[in-house]
């Protein structure tokens, strides 16, 4: 949908933000997680994918820009492709080639199994 | 290194500006009747440019305090930002849910192994820069 140019600076603002908890999450993660797989993009992905499955119940796509700005805003800010994408190839570099397909294969597989759980919860919660 | 608070500044900068582009890409490409095109095309394109970037600035050398907030600012925030796994997800998910199984699947692991393409192409050609300069 389109957005009004509020709601283009708030969607912005709030891509900023799920960045900045994405970098702070990560932060807090690898402080006692010390292996080589990306467990903390891992968590990010998956709690940003079960947000945005709750967000598409209860809020709704279909609703004004409040369900664009937090999905496409701050869940989109929060999760990342490309640096999951990058971590699995410096798995697949190192010679870790198992590890760097559980971490692209099952990244997708947990995504959307999270999306799946907040559309549930949404749905037990409305 | 920890994160301080003009670090996660700059995360929050590249981010905004990240998700405003692939807000803008969205509206470009619009909504495709079967597949969502415009997730793909960012997500690829993301991954590929996360690549080049954080290849070039490990050959350069050392992280210095410029090339941090570079990594941090352009990688972490803008790139990371600019790319989703939960609108991905979500559409892999809603495939699914509307009995398209096969190209949910299709969907989902061609972004995964497209992406991962499109990473190796980056990092191959960050390195080969760095073998052009010297």
């Amino acid at each position: 949908m389109t957005l009004t140019p509020g709601e283009v600076l708030v969607l912005a603002v709030l891509g900023g933000v799920g960045a900045a908890a994405r970098y702070l999450v990560d932060d807090l993660v690898n402080r006692w997680w010390a292996r080589g797989f990306p467990l903390a993009t891992l968590c990010i992905n998956v709690s940003g994918s079960f947000l945005i499955g709750l967000l598409a119940v209860t809020v709704g796509p279909g609703s004004s820009g409040t369900y664009a700005v937090w999905a496409t805003g701050f869940c989109g800010g929060y999760t990342t492709f490309s640096t999951a994408t990058v971590e699995a190839v410096r798995l697949a570099r190192e010679g870790a080639v198992r590890q760097a397909v559980v971490a692209a294969g099952g990244t997708l597989v947990l995504c959307v199994a999270a999306v799946a759980l907040g559309v549930l919860t949404g749905r037990l919660l409305g | 290194m920890r994160p301080t608070p003009a670090l996660v500044l700059a995360v929050a900068l590249g981010g905004a500006v990240g998700t405003t582009g692939r807000y803008a890409v969205t509206q470009l490409i619009g909504s495709a009747p079967l597949l969502p095109w415009a997730t793909l095309v960012v997500n690829v394109t993301g991954a590929f440019l996360l690549g080049l970037l954080l290849e070039r600035l490990a050959r350069v050398g050392a992280e210095t305090p410029r090339r941090r907030l570079a990594r941090l600012g352009l990688g972490t925030g803008a790139l990371g930002g600019f790319t989703t796994y939960s609108a991905l997800a979500l559409e892999v998910h809603d495939l699914v849910a509307a009995s398209e199984v096969w190209l949910a699947a299709g969907y989902g692991i061609g972004t995964v192994c497209a992406g991962l393409l499109a990473c190796l192409t980056g990092v191959a050609l960050g390195a080969r820069r760095d073998g052009a300069r010297a």
